[in-house]
């Protein structure tokens, strides 16, 4: 495809216009709405919110603080939800006994609604950085868990058998091949979990904080400032996307050795 | 006469009987009073009909798996565990494929923390004609070259005895015929004891000293073992339109050809 990204970035462009031409009061006759004013009360107008998010980060400059506070939430949450499901998926993985007793509570853990934890965590660790990572780190660590389970019971059985006969003790087998086999599996999961561990973040401010992104967005809602939620709404997908970026480069870099289909170059 | 007992690896007795998880009345014993023995720089092949165990007595022997009963002495010390003297080269990819196959060769060197792992890497993947490709992902070598590096991977390690189980039974007969000479020019050199796993009677002739035919299973147990008299080096192509290979390949198959048979009604039947 050549023409991919202009014509990604029409539609992105096309969206933004319907939406201006269909909320901006006086443009076009109401035709859902009492007045011309509804529509922009309801929706939001792009033109105000861009002007909303240009002084945020040049005029004002006052979200650098909040777009801060989200984002360590955010990267601890990913960081310690990761290496405990990492650490707990290799465990159990080697250890039926172990995930035999636990396996009942496992489940019932990962079933259970955990976004409710959150008034318990603002309980347990304050208003502050912590309950929002803690409650990030609840929704990241079952996914990688999960998976890096299933990656350690699915590691070839003649490979493993072959880095014994080499002479891998325990430990070298873990480290050279347990490891490495999870990891294709880990980075799998990792887009979903980091988009998981910034929903953590948000709702935890969301649900009562003194900064952050969620907590502009809250307070936004109380005034009826839909234009600033909007922008704020805006804002957290463009993190996420650089965060998934981010983690998608990473893997790239770790994960070489994977085989990747090539299409013949037509000449 | 020797310092260390001629007898490299011996099987006294071995049986293998596995049991069903699900339902422990179902059992398969799938190799029953095996006695082999495999003398110090000899080269031992076994034969038989498909599904016989023959990777079984391979995985006995390497101390992946505990016979039911029997006993296995490597160099007249008892087994314990995995065997620490032998190599492995298996049938399946058994490339860990997250390692260059530089990486891969050094594997066992570094999990014996040797100081000049790379530097005697790099060396084996010139004598197994890999010199250029050590930076390549076993997903980027093909079927052969994947074949050379399982190879280096386990003779850098210098065994004392290199058990292969139907190693070249993927690659095409070029290819093929290639991989045994080289394999047949390693070996002369260091003269280790080799047991070979094939279902290619030819194969097993054109490399071996001896030649051990297993019966059909379930229960298989050697029925004839035959001394291969054809002066080495052999030329693996070349040995099979001798008069003598021809003779013994008809007195080897005259005593397989029944077991053959038997394993495939068997196969038809199940």
């Amino acid at each position: 495809m050549k023409h991919l990204h202009f014509w990604q970035a029409g539609l992105l462009v096309s969206i933004f216009v319907i939406w201006h031409v269909l909320t901006k009061p006086g443009l076009i006759p109401p035709f859902m709405f009492e007045n011309d004013q509804q529509a922009a009360f309801f929706f939001g107008e792009p033109l105000k919110i861009f002007g909303r998010i240009w002084s945020w980060f040049a005029v004002n400059a006052d979200i650098y603080q909040h777009l801060w506070v989200t984002l360590v939430e955010t990267v601890l949450a990913f960081g310690i939800g990761t290496v405990l499901g990492l650490a707990c998926g290799l465990w159990l993985a080697l250890s039926p006994m172990a995930a035999a007793i636990t396996d009942p509570y496992i489940k019932a853990l990962n079933s259970m609604p955990r976004v409710i934890l959150a008034p318990i965590f603002a309980v347990w660790f304050g208003l502050g950085i912590a309950s929002k990572v803690a409650l990030g780190v609840t929704l990241v660590f079952f996914i990688v868990f999960f998976n890096v389970y299933q990656g350690v019971k699915e590691v070839s059985p003649v490979v493993l058998a072959n880095a014994r006969m080499l002479g891998a003790t325990q430990r070298q087998l873990l480290r050279h091949v347990y490891l490495p086999s999870a990891t294709s599996w880990v980075f799998s999961s990792l887009h979903t979990s980091v988009g998981l561990a910034f929903v953590g973040a948000v709702v935890g401010e969301y649900l009562g904080s003194s900064r952050g992104v969620g907590y502009l967005i809250l307070q936004a809602e109380g005034a009826f400032d839909i234009n600033t939620v909007m922008a704020g709404i805006l804002v957290l997908t463009l993190f996420a996307l650089l965060l998934d970026a981010a983690v998608g480069w990473i893997e790239r870099r770790l994960m070489k050795w994977q085989p990747k289909t090539g299409d013949t170059e037509k000449l | 006469m020797l310092a260390e007992p001629s007898i490299a690896l011996s099987l006294r007795g071995v049986s293998c009987t596995f049991a069903n998880k699900d339902d422990p009345s179902q059992r398969y014993t799938a190799v029953r009073d095996v006695d082999l023995r495999v003398g110090a720089g000899e080269f031992v092949s076994v034969v038989g009909p498909t599904g016989c165990g023959k990777s079984t007595l391979l995985n006995v022997a390497a101390g992946l798996l505990a016979p039911s009963s029997g006993s296995i002495q490597v160099f007249g010390a008892p087994l314990q565990g995995i065997n620490r003297r032998a190599g492995y080269m298996f049938q399946a990819e058994s490339l860990m494929p997250w390692r260059t196959a530089r990486q891969n060769v050094m594997a066992g060197l570094e999990f014996r923390a040797v100081g000049d792992a790379a530097a005697q890497a790099d060396e084996w993947l010139k004598r197994v004609g890999l010199g250029g490709f050590g930076n390549r992902y076993p997903h980027q070598l093909s079927g052969g070259m994947r074949k050379r590096v399982s190879l280096a991977q386990t003779l850098v390690l210098d065994p004392d005895i290199i058990l292969m189980d139907e190693p070249f039974s993927a690659l095409d007969i070029q290819t093929r015929q290639l991989m045994e000479n080289e394999v047949l020019a390693l070996w002369a050199e260091k003269k280790k004891a080799v047991l070979f796993i094939t279902h290619d009677l030819d194969e097993a002739i054109a490399m071996s000293d001896r030649v051990v035919c297993l019966s059909a299973g379930p229960g298989s147990h050697p029925i004839g073992e035959f001394t291969i008299d054809i002066a080495r080096p052999r030329d693996v192509a070349e040995v099979r339109a001798t008069k003598r290979f021809v003779e013994l390949h008809t007195a080897i198959w005259s005593v397989l050809r029944e077991e053959v048979l038997k394993g495939y009604q068997q196969q038809l039947a199940a």
